[in-house]
């Protein structure tokens, strides 16, 4: 075997980065207390404050396509030069007929472009950035659009369902030299790993119960972001920013910690104690708020996971381009002040969760 | 309505994609490739910008058939800063909040759909600017 089929981080043959990014998170607000309140009458505590609920005419593809369209203003680019059109979820309105078919006719992609909805849990949308960064980074395309978004349902009285939020981000990868962000490198580390699961024609989730924690969650993330680090030569410290899946508040604060990572370093992108865990859309969106706050030549470790199980971890490297594009398009905080409070009943409503 | 007529108007109703006349410029919406101005062709596609003012409004408790489970929602009357009026939903806003000369931003939702079997129909609504900082 030569040197170069031992190499396990990925780097694309032309310099690739973001070109431009963009966020979505719906207006409405479950506190976790009423959670509590309807299944535990009020006597438990709460993995995080509250979370971000779809509202009636919102769906995977209706958030999908203001993400892009922030993403499209910050890039400035012609919609028609994009190459393909990939969006992540676990919760596409349809089985069948892409989402993503939709979100390119809506955003001025069409008709020259591939479009693909793409399944991995939680990471499906960084699986999605994954590859855009070897579709553009091969040359095939200029520019290409992966998208993570996700309206989360847990189970009614199910722990997930404090925290099953509605969100994501949209991403428009291309050239280096036009990028607010170069990729220097990217990884992933992919067992077979039975944590959560949705079977097919299922409503709602199940999980391993205390199995989605340690052999799971930690196992993948730290063995993703350990071995991106050591291919790359980076130490935590080299980095300005770190963002994680955030499924809990919990969880990104303890791998933080175990990795050497600060809570200062994790601060601007952990978003899920104000919008709940928006799967596929976590790791993503967070990167928008870290975005949103990066200067030139800063840092940044994004590591996402899905269950099943798997993780991304990429290695960002700020560029000018970065403080232009901020005021492009709203700021991933513009969303989450946006914020109308809701009960447990409208909620239910919300979501469907009512049935005759 | 079918799915073949859903399909022909998806540019429109997806983005507000409507056209421009090229012998007086007027800006129209929605499309019907003759000028209302000047009786000329006009068949020039022009993406409008979304931005607008609550002209009129009236909201609806008894939703027709198709559109119940938003019910209830504010029909408006939306002045385009490019000039035509569009009917369209109100949308992230309560039913107390419209009023006239509130300027509101087009998002696109989800209209219905074609019942539990049938496809979902998505298109333009209008809603109060996000405020940024
Ligand atoms: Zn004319």
């Amino acid at each position: 075997m030569t040197e170069e089929h031992e190499q396990t981080i990925m780097q694309p043959k032309n310099p690739i980065g973001f070109v431009g990014y963009g966020a979505y998170i719906p207006r409405y607000r479950l506190p976790a207390t009423e959670v509590a309140r309807i299944w535990k009458g009020g006597a438990a505590g709460t993995p995080i404050d509250e979370k971000a609920v779809a509202g009636l005419d919102e769906d995977v593809i209706t958030m999908s396509i203001e993400a892009a369209r922030n993403a499209l203003a910050r890039a400035q680019i012609n919609p028609s030069d994009i190459r393909a059109v990939w969006v992540g979820s676990e919760s596409h309105p349809y089985s069948v007929k892409p989402t993503s078919t939709v979100v390119a006719e809506a955003i001025g992609a069409t008709p020259h472009t591939l479009a693909a909805d793409w399944e991995f849990a939680c990471k499906a949308g960084t699986e999605a950035v994954q590859a855009a960064i070897g579709f553009t980074g091969s040359g095939m395309a200029r520019y290409a659009l992966a998208i993570g978004m996700d309206t989360a349902q847990g189970r009614p009285g199910d722990p997930l369902e404090y925290t099953a939020g509605a969100g994501g981000a949209a991403y428009i990868l291309g050239p280096a030299d036009e990028s607010l962000a170069v990729v220097e490198g990217s990884y992933s580390y992919t067992t077979d790993t039975p944590d959560f699961w949705r079977r097919a024609d299922e409503k709602y989730p199940s999980h391993g119960e205390r199995f989605t924690g340690e052999p799971a969650y930690f196992h993948h993330i730290t063995s993703s972001a350990q071995e991106l680090m050591k291919a790359l030569g980076t130490k935590p410290a080299d980095y300005t920013f770190v963002v994680f899946h955030q499924p809990n508040t919990k969880f990104p604060q303890r791998v933080a910690k175990t990795l050497g990572f600060t809570p200062e370093q994790l601060e601007a992108g952990l978003l899920v104690p104000r919008i709940g865990n928006v799967y596929a859309g976590s790791a993503l969106v967070g990167l928008t708020a870290v975005l949103d706050a990066a200067k030139p030549d800063d840092r940044i470790l994004l590591v996402s996971y899905g269950s099943g199980a798997g993780s991304d971890a990429m290695s960002l490297h700020v560029t000018e381009r970065v403080l232009e594009c901020h005021k492009l398009a709203p700021r991933t905080e513009d969303y989450i002040n946006r914020r109308t409070e809701i009960d447990y009943a409208t909620y239910a409503r919300f979501r469907g969760k009512l049935s005759q | 309505m079918e799915i073949t007529s859903h399909w022909r108007i998806k540019k429109q109703r997806y983005a507000l994609v409507g056209e421009v006349c090229p012998h007086c410029s007027a800006k129209i919406f929605p499309p019907r490739d003759i000028c209302p101005e000047c009786g000329d062709e006009a068949k020039d596609h022009y993406q409008f910008s979304g931005r607008g003012e609550v002209y009129s409004y009236t909201t609806l408790y008894n939703a027709p058939a198709g559109y119940e489970e938003q019910a209830p929602y504010t029909v408006a009357m939306v002045q385009l800063e490019e000039g035509p009026l569009v009917t369209a939903q109100l949308t992230d806003i309560d039913v107390k909040e419209p009023e006239v000369g509130m300027p509101v931003e087009m998002v696109t939702r989800k209209l219905g759909s074609e019942g539990d079997r049938g496809i979902l129909i998505y298109g333009y609504k209008f809603r109060p600017v996000l405020e940024t900082a």
